[in-house]
């Protein structure tokens, strides 16, 4: 979808500050919104691409407002309810609408284990004939889907060339809408600066991006 | 962040009166913890575990394999997730990973434009500037600009190549190993192997600021 959250190269989002911190989390309930966010994904009742897409879906004005976690806070808040795993008047309330309980949650000593294995989306196993080669010249796709969507765009209609074959993974604007994982190529694709940016920028420079076969149009 | 995090009752957060956000994460947290969806307890070991055991020296150290270990250096560059699954720090093709590396004639940077992807297992969380609106805006427009925020000038011959990592892929950069460290441990050169460095928005230290 084309909002906020897709911001690569828009002006006014103000200085960069480079903060030399050593804390990871700068408030008590930073931590905790983290933490939940791994602890409810465990029972997968949704995707991580469904995670995002409800994230994304904040209205701009808020989401300019909110800080990261607010942000992550907001679509935590909304993947629960969407994958009915708390309802509305839950949230709303905080209180159980019925003594239910879920037979099994993550336990202090998975969490070990959990930090080095992360939900594949790679599916090598699936065997699917890549579209590109690498070497071949490629163009991007020029759509605005309303669903959600991994190619910015900044980089939609643009020319690049295939310079990595990353295999089959799960495509995440499916996954994200329907659960359907739609196994493809995924392969790291290099732009040239000027081609995403204009004559300003400079020559030498490039942009690569990792793109799926469904976003690209031979050139 | 308190040190006193595993223990509720007495965290510094909790003296004053919860408001917004803060609030809004209590209830949530209870509300699930009352349903059997997660446990607190889990919680606290998750958060520890981000503050505590994984983090940038993780990615140090397979930098400074690299650099002192030709062999490493090249399986890291053709097979990023099998070469860090050798550190145990991910287990064989859980995290998919690709390492680029700076040379006299390339610089990467790393940024994601959509939302804040970044290799956890490496380098443990994103700093706050790199999950920052301006960050994510400027880097792939203008990551000269942003290397130079970061201290860094980067001359007109040399490339400047951004990775906007959209997707499932996660990118390490592996810096240039620094002059005058000829013989050095893995050890003594992980020490000079920064945060930033592997972000590519720094370099890695200079021997005299890192021994």
């Amino acid at each position: 979808m084309n909002s906020i959250h897709d911001m690569g190269g828009m002006h006014g989002m103000g200085p960069l500050v480079i903060e030399h911190e050593d804390g990871v989390f700068h408030e008590y309930w930073h931590g905790r919104v983290f933490a939940l966010r791994m602890a409810c994904a465990f029972h997968r009742r949704y995707n991580g691409d469904m995670g995002r897409y409800a994230r994304e879906r904040m209205p701009p004005a808020r989401f300019l407002a909110a800080s990261y976690y607010e942000r992550a806070l907001y679509g935590l808040e909304r993947v629960l309810v969407e994958s009915g795993m708390i309802d509305e008047a839950e949230l709303a309330s905080g209180r159980p609408a019925s003594a239910e309980r879920a037979a099994a949650c993550l336990q202090p000593a998975q969490v070990e284990a959990i930090t080095r294995t992360r939900r594949r989306t790679r599916m090598d196993e699936v065997q699917v004939a890549p579209k590109f080669q690498v070497g071949d010249a490629v163009m991007t796709r020029n759509f605005q889907p309303e669903g959600h969507t991994r190619l910015p765009r900044y980089a939609r209609g643009r020319r690049g060339v295939v310079q990595r074959d990353h295999g089959v993974f799960s495509f995440a604007d499916s996954n994200a809408m329907t659960r359907d994982r739609k196994p493809q190529h995924m392969y790291s694709i290099r732009f040239a600066a000027t081609e995403l940016w204009g004559e300003a920028a400079s020559p030498r420079d490039t942009l690569c991006l990792d793109v799926w076969d469904d976003y690209l149009l031979p050139a | 962040m308190s040190d006193h995090h595993h223990d509720h009752d007495h965290d510094h957060d909790h003296d004053r009166p919860l408001s917004g956000p803060a609030l809004r994460v209590k209830a949530l947290e209870s509300l699930l913890a009352e349903k059997g969806l997660i446990d607190p307890k889990t919680l606290d070991e998750i958060v520890d575990t981000y503050e505590h055991r994984v983090g940038p020296r993780n990615g140090a150290r397979v930098v400074a394999r690299a650099w002192v270990d030709p062999a490493f250096r090249k399986r890291l560059l053709a097979d990023a997730t099998q070469a860090v699954a050798e550190f145990g720090f991910i287990e064989p093709h859980a995290e998919d990973m690709v390492a680029v590396e700076n040379t006299p004639q390339v610089r990467n940077l790393v940024v994601c434009s959509l939302c804040s992807c970044y290799p956890w297992p490496v380098l443990g969380l994103p700093p706050a500037w790199y999950k920052s609106d301006a960050y994510r805006a400027r880097a792939v427009v203008d990551p000269r600009g942003v290397l130079k925020a970061f201290g860094e000038d980067i001359p007109e011959d040399v490339e400047v190549r951004v990775w906007d990592s959209t997707a499932e892929m996660r990118y390490l950069v592996l810096p240039e190993r620094p002059t005058g460290t000829e013989g050095w441990s893995e050890d003594a050169l992980a020490a000079l192997v920064t945060r930033d460095s592997m972000v590519g928005v720094g370099t890695a230290k200079l021997p005299e600021l890192g021994a």
